[in-house]
């Protein structure tokens, strides 16, 4: 055994060990490297260094958001999309047949992305570069009007040129040509319209219909199995018209009263979740027995799954709109805008609507809806009839500060 | 061996200086692409972030840093709840994935013998697909009326769980069951991995030995095997319970609006709220928490090889 003891290592292989251990791999110490990376890092991160930092405000700077238009020079166009918001050819879930008879009329390639997946997301996504006067890469995205209008508020939207608007400005339906935060149409076009609905599964409600907020915050029977949107405005505008306030002109107290109802309806455990698209699966499954929805989702549920039902509560409904805008500093804006009006000839607009199936916003579809499905034309939740436009609300408009406030308050409501 | 002991005598010191000073700074080089990794990408990010947290104002006047500290205090007396849900259910998460991981990892290393690689690819082979739809499978494994909550109910095990808090009526999903169910699930590899090299190091050897001084079994785990299994164990519970708690993905898809946990807090606190500093000083909340927590713990169990 004795070999084994230091005592019999020769002089050169000891002084091999204590120079590995001095120089070697081992001579870099923990303590060492923390001692080293730790004043790094402490360098970096002096009091000073932590007070330059800051926000810069998203400043509204006029007239500049426009640069150099190349839609001449390039014939492309970047498109920002939501998923599934666009119609694909039968056989060929790639084609997408409106975007081709474009492409084919103005020789404009469109770069078409899915990119779109919810408000908030894409919001944090974009906003580094706007916020910086840089291009997204994006030449026309589709976001919900509540995010268009903070877009518009601070300046990263581009002013739409009429000139190359024709149809658009021509064809928009009247429901659909004055909002509040963009007067006149300058920024923005409805890519379509999303009525809010009561929907449920008449197999998990045990044939019990549904046709209220009320019910759905109350009925013992959906105890558990109640969903809500998790779109701030969508669910409380529909507490609000249940309670008999116009969403379009609500004070913060209204508010505050519509949170404190879905507050208790959470309290008592008849919420289950506050859904984006998801709540689609869970509906059909069962696992939801009842819930707020959007129109268009329903239409193509009701395809696959005859028991869900839907239904338009008395006091009426909330309808947002999903807008087409230019971001600032686009390089194809014109392209953009020539898109935009592609889509509001009544026959493209059917075709489009025919398979997105929600409320379409070009006057005059119908008839060419008709040529396609005159199911879809008949469909007041794709081409609203004197009824339903009469029911249809809107949401009003918030000041920076209310959005903030309010969206905190739901966040709690949520859990969150 | 002779050879070696005639070596020449180490070269006298001033003209080793140089050289060897070059030589210590070796090291460092070959850190410095790590360094700067980390720079980059982990000490700039936070000291953004710990900027943030001290900041006040709103997204269209900008944010300046006011040393506003109270955001800090707010933000745990408003949230107090939602870290205390995150600790419990990753906490329950990490025990769980621990009392189903040790078995599967001492099997693989003991016992698996050919099949030993095979099932090694079994347990990362749910990395292959989504997150996301990992966790939107359970969805359906444990929906209202699907077979496994009709199992549990058959057997009554739903009222034990009902009773303690965990389910609700006779369903799963939108419970904290599903939530901590989820969580162990997506975290389990963490867990299985770091046992299985720290136990397939132990030499089998020392079980014979301690048979042939008349150990039984559960004596030798207890006495040989998981003494010597604790690195794993360590870095185990803290590559799940680390993840699990900042974790939202679970508690979104899986749990209702009471299983909320601080992830989704900071989420929504970050893109819906776009209450910047709220969100930022939550995260640092919780890192300092998470820190002090896993300090004291490796301090307790003695292991330190890991830091």
């Amino acid at each position: 055994m004795d070999q084994f003891t230091s005592d019999s290592l020769s002089p050169v292989q000891l002084a091999a060990m204590r120079r590995s251990l001095s120089n070697g791999r081992s001579a870099i110490g923990r303590r060492s490297l923390l001692r080293a990376g730790g004043g790094g890092a402490l360098a970096l991160g002096g009091l000073g260094t932590l007070a330059g930092c800051g926000i810069p405000p998203a400043a509204r700077s006029e007239g500049d958001g426009g640069s150099e238009d190349f839609s001449d020079k390039e014939k492309r166009v970047n498109f920002s999309n939501w998923t599934q918001y666009i119609d694909v050819a039968e056989n060929d879930k790639t084609r997408r047949p409106t975007l081709e008879a474009f492409t084919k009329r103005t020789g404009i390639k469109v770069e078409y992305a899915e990119d779109v997946n919810d408000n908030n997301e894409f919001f944090g996504k974009i906003k580094p570069q706007l916020a910086a006067g840089q291009d997204t890469g994006r030449d026309l995205i589709c976001v919900t009007d509540w995010l268009a209008a903070r877009l518009i508020r601070f300046g990263w939207a581009q002013k739409l040129d009429v000139a190359n608007l024709p149809h658009a400005y021509a064809n928009l339906a009247p429901q659909f040509r004055e909002v509040e935060w963009d007067p006149g149409r300058a920024y923005t076009y409805p890519w379509a319209g999303i009525a809010v609905v009561v929907a449920y599964n008449i197999k998990a409600t045990g044939g019990r219909e549904v046709t209220s907020v009320s019910q759905l915050l109350d009925d013992p029977k959906l105890k558990g199995r109640v969903g809500l949107l998790s779109e701030m405005r969508d669910t409380m505008g529909m507490t609000m018209l249940d309670m008999g306030k116009d969403p379009a002109k609500f004070t913060t107290d209204d508010f505050d009263a519509a949170a404190a109802r879905l507050q208790k309806a959470v309290d008592k455990r008849q919420i289950r979740r506050f859904t984006g698209n998801d709540y689609t699966s869970d509906l059909t499954k069962g696992d939801l027995a009842a819930c707020l929805a959007w129109a268009g989702d329903i239409v193509q549920l009701q395809a696959d799954n005859p028991d869900v039902r839907f239904h338009i509560p008395d006091s009426g409904y909330i309808t947002g709109t999903d807008v087409l805008l230019v971001p600032n500093k686009a390089r194809h804006k014109e392209n953009a805008e020539r898109l935009i009006d592609h889509y509001y000839q009544p026959e493209i607009a059917a075709e489009l609507a025919a398979w997105i199936n929600y409320v379409c916003p070009v006057d005059g579809v119908k008839e060419e809806l008709a040529k396609i499905s005159e199911e879809a034309a008949n469909d007041p939740l794709i081409v609203p009839d004197k009824e339903m436009s009469e029911k249809s609300n809107s949401f009003r408009a918030l000041s920076p500060k209310e959005e903030t406030a309010y969206e905190a308050k739901f966040a709690k409501l949520t859990g969150a | 061996m002779t050879t070696l002991t005639e070596a020449p005598p180490a070269a006298p010191e001033p003209q080793t200086r140089a050289p060897r000073r070059r030589r210590k700074l070796t090291p460092y080089w070959l850190l410095l692409p790590g360094i700067l990794w980390l720079l980059v990408f982990f000490a700039l990010p936070m000291v953004y972030q710990a900027s943030t947290s001290v900041q006040t104002g709103s997204l269209a006047d900008g944010y300046k840093v006011t040393w506003h500290f109270a955001t800090y205090w707010d933000a745990l007396a408003e949230y107090w709840p939602q870290f205390l849900k995150s600790l419990l259910y990753a906490g329950l998460a990490t025990v769980f994935c621990l009392l189903l991981g040790y078995p599967l990892a001492y099997l693989i290393a003991f016992r698996a013998g050919r099949w030993r690689n095979l099932l090694l690819i079994l347990v990362i082979a749910p990395f292959f697909t989504s997150f996301l739809i990992r966790t939107l499978a359970w969805k359906t494994i444990l929906a209202d009326g699907g077979p496994v909550v009709g199992a549990l109910n058959a057997l009554h095990v739903l009222d034990v769980t009902s009773w303690l808090g965990m389910t609700e009526g006779d369903r799963v999903l939108a419970t904290p069951l599903a939530v901590v169910c989820g969580l162990t699930y997506n975290f389990l590899p963490f867990m299985i991995l770091p046992l299985y090299t720290s136990l397939e190091r132990i030499d089998p050897r020392l079980h014979e030995a301690a048979g042939d001084l008349y150990a039984r079994p559960a004596t030798t785990f207890r006495r040989v095997t998981f003494p010597l299994s604790m690195p794993g164990v360590v870095s185990g519970t803290l590559l799940t319970f680390i993840p699990a708690s900042g974790d939202y993905v679970n508690a979104q898809l899986l749990g209702s609006t009471s299983e909320k946990m601080i992830g989704n807090v900071i989420q929504s606190q970050f893109l819906t709220v776009l209450d910047y500093p709220t969100a930022a000083a939550l995260s640092f909340i919780l890192m300092a928490a998470i820190l002090l927590m896993v300090t004291f713990y490796i301090r307790k169990s003695g292991t330190e090889d890991l830091v």
